[in-house]
């Protein structure tokens, strides 16, 4: 399980670096908010997830995007607006959809997609049918009301919604504190009736266990639940570069978050205390490599779409 | 000489800021990243050193909830100044813009009332998208209790900021995202102006083109290599779309017979459908030809260039629009026309082609 985990971790801090590097040569024309440093919140919440379930996020969606096995090379066309992106070329980064895995959809009004997962929860209540409906948060999601009308209403109702609050303790360029008051954001959720965990978003094993507990609850009727996820985010908040001589983070902040990187922790517990062999870890590294190259270059490669295109899915008829 | 001073759209902005932040205690900003590195493209850039963080504030990601509590405020006295980096985020608080602050003083005889002012960006380029570059202006000029600015000028930046800060009503002040690094000439002598009127941006008397915001870049461009082609065009810059200057479009459409309108935002059911309404139903007889418009298409912005390539009418657009309006020539259309080559520039990132007067 967690050589899997590994697997994703490495896969995503990767094509976010490979998204990194090629940005500056202009081809990827739209904003990008890359989650690296934060990989572990997205790999070990998704791995408890099934592909039927649904899974909703906002703007820093790549890695929730990859976690839930959305294919990677339409992400990439997507960002070089391609006609093979995701969204056909319609969105760029900030703008994610993969049906076919259960991604229902990724859009950059902070909390827009909240009461939409709640939506599918209800749906999915009234047709019988089982399954989560999931949403990816930021911790500065939690200062908009519609997130406390969607948590009322989930907990009223005893929808299967698991939310996510991946708390990098930043919106923008503004602390927490700056922008909240000083209690738990998982108290929040409690107060509204949540079944609710707060764990280290760095370590993907324990951000797996409490998903895990989370999920089966829900499967089993259990209700809504709330999971509070410590992170941090490494670069900018929008864009390819280090941001840190901007001098809006405590001092030293970034340099501790770096020496606890999730894919550095979960290495280590593999090869410590899982006994795994340097020699399988550069094999699976190679494989990503490759897979991650192929991918962008058919991205690359892939075709414009018609600017005619454009016109179309206005509405159904 | 001191009235030569050069200042960006944005820097004249910030100086009104200062300007009102030092003359008026009342006065406070407001918003997500106003004090923070990057100061809202730098119009608030310095001022939370300047003037304490009290008075210059951050704020939560609660756009409906901190309209309201601005509203509170300013019936309490204070003049907020709400500030949004796009109009797409105001959109949270619909409900507190037009079911509260656009109503207050009307439903309560004139008891109350609330001085705010609504600091909205338009964004466009670089794959904004279908939620981040939305020119909603007649959303908010259809609503009566609302008055709506967009000033398309360095000048105008200072002068309706002041004027919005000053009045007593709710004011949605839009800018747009292409405005910001235009530079023209801002005279440090300050008069606070009402909030109204328009402005003729160019004299002419062959057509009227109405416009407002970004687009009367593109309008003026259309209009220079048009009067190289020996057309003469009049431009209104309309810099308050409510409430409308209807008299000073009528005056100019008496004159020229011809009207054209170059709307920012969407060509149907927009600011261009009430300037042309306006104008047929008081000066019907002085209308030579149909009047015409130009604006963006039915549709929401995509993301990829290859999408978004033909998305923005451009000066060339106005110039066709004209041409096909008066039956121009083949040959001027084309002089003209070839005066406006943007070369391979992207048509993603903004372009100087134009470089004032404005
Ligand atoms: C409604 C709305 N307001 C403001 C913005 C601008 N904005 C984009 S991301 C962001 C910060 C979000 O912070 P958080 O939820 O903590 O997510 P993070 O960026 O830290 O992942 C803001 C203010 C927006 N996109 N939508
Ligand atoms: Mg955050």
């Amino acid at each position: 399980m967690l050589l899997q985990q590994y697997r994703s971790l490495y896969r995503i801090r990767r094509v976010e670096e490979v998204i990194a590097a090629h940005y500056r040569e202009q081809q990827m024309r739209c904003p990008v908010h890359l989650s690296i440093g934060q990989e572990a919140v997205a790999v070990g919440v998704c791995t408890q997830l099934h592909r039927e379930d649904a899974l909703f996020s906002g703007h820093r969606a790549h890695a929730h995007y990859l976690a839930k096995g959305g294919d990677l090379q339409a992400l990439f066309a997507e960002l070089y607006g391609k006609a093979t992106g995701c969204c056909s070329g319609r969105g760029g980064s900030m703008h994610l959809i993969d049906l076919a895995v259960g991604f229902w959809g990724a859009t950059p009004i902070v909390a827009g997609t909240v009461p939409l997962a709640v939506g599918v929860a209800l749906a999915w209540q009234l047709q019988g049918r089982s399954g989560v409906s999931a949403v990816f948060i930021g911790d500065g999601a939690m200062e908009e009301g519609v997130v406390h009308e969607s948590l009322n209403y989930a907990a009223q109702q005893q929808l299967a919604v698991l939310f996510i609050c991946e708390n990098n303790g930043y919106a923008v360029y503004t602390r927490l504190a700056g922008r909240q008051p000083p209690r738990q954001i998982h108290a929040l959720a409690a107060a509204h009736g949540l079944t609710v965990a707060v764990a280290d978003g760095n370590d993907v094993e324990l951000v797996s266990q409490h998903s895990a507990a989370a999920v089966a609850a829900m499967r089993q009727g259990g209700g809504p639940q709330f999971l509070e996820l410590t992170t941090h985010r490494w670069l900018e908040h929008c864009g390819p570069d280090d941001d840190d001589h901007l001098g809006y983070r405590q001092p030293g902040e970034l340099a501790a978050w770096r020496e606890r990187c999730p894919l550095a922790l979960a290495a280590e517990r593999l090869q410590v205390r899982d006994a795994v062999s340097e020699a399988t870890l550069v094999q699976l590294r190679q494989q990503v490599e490759d897979e991650i190259a192929a991918a962008l270059e058919a991205a690359q490669n892939a075709p414009e779409p018609d600017g005619c295109e454009r016109l179309e899915h206005l509405y159904g008829e | 000489m001191a009235s030569e001073r050069q200042l960006s759209y944005a820097e004249a902005l910030r100086e009104a800021f200062v300007i009102a932040l030092s003359r008026d205690p009342r006065v406070f900003l407001i918003g997500e990243g106003v004090p923070d590195p990057k100061g809202i493209f730098a119009t608030t850039s310095g001022l939370a050193e300047q003037f304490g963080a009290q008075r210059v504030r951050d704020m939560p990601l609660s756009e409906n909830g901190m309209t309201g509590i601005c509203i509170g405020a300013a019936l309490a006295g204070m003049r907020p100044v709400l500030m949004h980096q796009r109009l797409d985020f105001a959109l949270l608080s619909l409900d507190q813009i037009i079911n509260h602050a656009a109503k207050w003083r009307y439903m309560f005889a004139g008891r109350a009332h609330v001085p705010l002012v609504i600091r909205l960006i338009i964004g466009r380029g670089w794959g904004q998208g279908p939620q981040h570059a939305q020119a909603l202006v007649a959303l908010f000029a259809q609503i009566p209790g609302l008055k709506v600015v967009t000033p398309a000028t360095p000048y105008d930046a200072r002068a309706l900021m002041l004027a919005a800060i000053a009045d007593a009503d709710p004011t949605i002040y839009i800018e747009h995202r292409w405005l910001h690094n235009i530079r023209d000439t801002v005279p440090e002598a300050v008069a606070i102006e009402p909030l109204q009127g328009g402005r003729v941006a160019r004299q002419g008397q062959d057509i009227t083109v109405v416009t407002y915001s970004y687009m009367l870049l593109e309008v003026h461009a259309a209009a220079a290599a048009l009067a190289v082609a020996g057309v003469a065009v009049e431009v209104i810059d309309l810099r308050v779309i409510r409430p409308l200057d209807v008299a000073l479009i009528v005056a100019s459409v008496t004159k020229c017979g011809h009207l054209l309108v170059v709307d920012t935002g969407h060509g149907d059911f927009g600011v261009a459908a009430e300037v042309i309404a306006a104008v047929t139903i008081a000066a019907f007889t002085a209308l030579q030809s149909a009047p015409a418009r130009l604006g963006l298409p039915p549709h929401p912005c995509p993301t990829a260039p290859a999408l978004s390539r033909d998305y923005y009418p451009d000066a060339a657009a106005v110039v066709t629009a004209i041409a096909q309006q008066l039956v121009l020539p083949q040959a001027v259309q084309q002089q003209a026309l070839s005066l406006l080559q943007r070369g391979d520039h992207p048509h993603d990132t903004p372009y100087r082609g134009f470089n004032g007067p404005f």
